[in-house]
C-alpha cells in the first residue's frame, strides 16, 4: 500500500498550500474553416469549435472530482486568427465575436488565439487584424490576443513594434470604464511558442495536431512550504528541493493530462513545467524568492534567486512529463501575485528590476500597470527592450502592460479574479524614444540565429 | 481500480465503522487501513476496490463527504492515482 505520509503530503499540497492544475486547455486548429466567405468562415469555425470542446469543460470537472485536484481553468487556445483573415477579408472583429460565442457555448474560461505572427513583416491579414484588436477586446470578455513581433531566427520587426505600442494604448482606452482590461488581455511576444496553454498568449500554431491537449500546472505555494521547512539549507539543497517539488507538481499535470486526452479521444501534446502564481495569499512566486532569504521581492539578489528558482523548476518537471513545452519555467506577472502587489506598491519591486528579472525567467514583463499618460512611443520602446532580451537569449519573452487611462499614480486597477489587481508603477525615464521607434524597419537576426 | 479515503479529525467513537459502513452500502471492498491517534487527532488512510461500485464514484465521494459533515471530520475520497504518479516513478 502507498505511503501514508506521502498520501497526506499530497492532501496537504492540495487543501493548505494552493496547489492545483492551472488549466487545461485544447488547443484547436482553425485552418479547415478558412472560407473567402467570412460569414461562412464564422460559422465553420463556431461548429467545429463547439463540436470538438462540446465536453472539454465536464471532462475536466469529472477528473477534478475523482483525483481530488482543482483544475482552475478550462480552455481553448486556436490558430491564429489572421490566418482566416487573410483568406476571407473583411472585418476580423467578426471572427472575435464567433470566438466569443463558442467560448459561452462550451464554457470555457478563455480562449485565445485572435493573433498575428508578424515576426519577419506583415502578410495578408495581418494588420487588419491588428488594427481590429482594441475594438475585438472591449466588444468580447472571453476572447485572448496576442501579436509575435520577433524571434531569434528573424530579428525584430520595428514596424510591428510601433504598431503594438499603439495598439496597446488603444486597447486600454476602449476598456477604461472597465479597468482597462482590454490591454490585459494582449500580450506582445518576441519567440512565441506554438504549445502555450497559458491567457493571454496562446494560440495553436500551424505545425500542431488538429485538435491537443496541453495542460499548465501550478504550485508556488508548495514550493514556499517546502523551503519553509529547511529555514537554513544551502542553495544547493535550496535547488534540490525545489526540483523535488516541481517534479511531483508536474507528475500530477502529466497524469491529467494523459486522463483528459484518453477521455477526450485528443492527442495529448505538453505539460508546460510552470510556477503560475494567483492574488491568493500562499499563491506567490514572490514569497518563494523572499523565503530564500530576500527582504522583499525586488530587493537586489532577486534575480539571482530567480534565475535559480526557474532552472530548478524546469530540472526537476522534465523528468516527470513524456512532453514539455509551452513556456515552462516561472512567471512573474505583477497584478497576479500577492507578493508582486505588496512589493510594487511598497516600491520596493520597479519595472528596471522586472525587466532584469524577465531575462531569467520564464516570460516577460506582465501585468504590469504604467500610468495611463505613458505615450505609445514608449510603450514600444518597452516593447522593443523585452523583445530583444528574448531574440538575443534565445528564449520567449512578452510585455502584457496595462496602461491606467484616467488614473493617477497611487490609484490602483482591480481586474479580479486571476488577473488580480495591482497599483500604478511608476516609469522612472520619460525622456523620448520616439525617433528611434519611428525609424520602423526590422532589427536583424542576432548571430545566435547562425545555428545551421 | 481503487481509491484512498482519508479521514482526520478529533478522535471519536466509531468512526471506523460508520466509514465502513458507507463502503459497504456502496459496494467499496477495504483492502487495507491505517489509522493513528496522534494528540487527539485521528487520521485514517483507507485503501478500497472501488471496480464493483453499486453506483458511480462520484455517489461514493458524495456519501462519504456528506458522513464528514454530519461526524465532523474531514475526509477526502480520492482515485489512487493521483498518490501513485506524485510519489512513484
Amino acid at each position: 500500500m502507498l505511503n501514508t505520509k506521502d498520501i497526506l503530503e499530497t492532501i496537504r499540497m492540495i487543501e493548505d498550500e494552493n496547489l492545483d492544475i492551472r488549466t487545461i486547455t485544447m488547443g484547436l486548429s482553425l485552418l479547415d474553416c478558412a472560407d473567402a466567405d467570412i460569414e461562412r468562415s464564422c460559422e465553420k469555425v463556431y461548429e467545429k469549435i463547439t463540436r470538438c470542446a462540446s465536453r472539454l469543460v465536464p471532462t475536466g470537472e469529472e477528473i477534478e472530482r475523482t483525483y481530488g485536484i482543482p483544475i482552475i481553468n478550462k480552455r481553448i487556445s486556436v490558430t491564429p486568427i489572421a490566418l482566416l483573415a487573410a483568406v476571407s477579408g473583411g472585418d476580423p472583429v467578426k471572427y472575435a465575436l464567433t470566438l466569443e460565442k463558442a467560448s459561452q457555448a462550451v464554457g470555457v474560461n478563455f480562449i485565445g488565439g485572435y493573433s498575428a505572427l508578424v515576426h519577419k513583416g506583415f502578410a495578408a491579414g495581418d494588420r487588419e487584424l491588428i488594427a481590429s484588436i482594441p475594438e475585438a477586446l472591449a466588444c468580447t470578455e472571453h476572447v485572448c490576443s496576442s501579436v509575435n513581433i520577433g524571434s531569434t531566427k528573424a530579428g525584430i520587426n520595428m514596424d510591428a513594434v510601433k504598431l503594438m505600442g499603439e495598439t496597446v494604448k488603444r486597447a486600454a482606452e476602449l476598456t477604461k470604464d472597465n479597468n482597462c482590461i482590454g490591454a490585459a488581455k494582449l500580450v506582445v511576444f518576441c519567440n512565441a511558442p506554438e504549445d502555450n496553454p497559458f491567457m493571454a498568449g496562446a494560440f495553436h500554431g500551424i505545425g500542431e495536431p488538429d485538435c491537443v491537449i496541453n495542460v499548465g500546472v501550478s504550485g508556488p505555494g508548495v514550493v514556499r512550504a517546502a523551503l519553509a521547512k529547511n529555514p537554513d539549507c544551502d542553495l544547493s539543497e535550496v535547488a534540490d528541493i525545489i526540483k523535488k517539488t516541481a517534479f511531483k507538481i508536474t507528475r500530477m499535470g502529466q497524469l491529467v493530462g494523459t486522463v483528459a486526452s484518453e477521455k477526450l479521444g485528443v492527442p495529448f501534446g505538453i505539460v508546460d513545467l510552470s510556477l503560475a502564481p494567483t492574488p491568493a495569499v500562499g499563491d506567490s512566486v514572490a514569497h518563494i524568492l523572499e523565503e530564500i532569504g530576500l527582504e522583499i521581492c525586488g530587493t537586489h539578489g532577486t534575480t539571482a534567486a530567480l534565475a535559480m528558482l526557474n532552472d530548478a523548476v524546469k530540472k526537476g518537471g522534465v523528468m516527470a512529463s513524456s512532453h514539455v513545452g509551452g513556456l515552462s519555467g516561472a512567471f512573474i506577472p505583477v497584478s497576479e501575485d500577492a507578493g508582486m502587489i505588496h512589493a510594487a506598491r511598497t516600491g520596493d519591486l520597479s519595472i528596471e528590476k522586472l525587466e532584469a528579472m524577465t531575462a531569467v525567467c520564464s516570460v516577460g514583463l506582465d501585468m504590469i500597470i504604467i500610468p495611463g499618460e505613458t505615450s505609445p512611443a514608449t510603450i514600444s520602446a518597452i516593447i522593443a527592450d523585452e523583445a530583444a532580451i528574448g531574440m538575443v537569449n534565445s528564449k520567449t519573452t512578452a510585455v502584457r502592460m496595462i496602461p491606467a487611462i484616467g488614473k493617477k499614480p497611487g490609484e490602483e486597477l482591480e481586474f479580479g479574479g486571476l488577473l488580480g489587481s495591482g497599483p500604478i508603477m511608476a516609469l522612472h525615464n520619460d525622456r523620448s524614444s520616439e525617433k528611434f521607434i519611428n525609424r520602423g524597419g526590422r532589427i536583424p537576426a542576432p548571430m545566435q540565429s547562425l545555428k545551421n | 481500480m481503487k481509491a484512498i479515503i482519508t479521514v482526520i479529525g478529533h478522535d471519536t467513537v466509531g468512526i471506523l465503522a460508520k466509514v465502513s459502513v458507507v463502503c459497504a452500502e456502496n459496494n467499496a471492498n477495504i483492502i487495507d487501513v491505517t489509522q493513528s491517534v496522534l494528540k487527539d487527532i485521528f487520521t485514517m488512510v483507507m485503501l478500497v476496490d472501488i471496480s464493483d461500485l453499486v453506483d458511480d464514484f462520484a455517489d461514493l465521494q458524495n456519501d462519504l463527504y456528506a458522513l464528514g459533515d454530519k461526524i465532523g471530520m474531514k475526509i477526502h475520497v480520492m482515485h489512487e492515482d493521483i498518490f501513485n504518479s506524485m510519489h512513484h516513478i
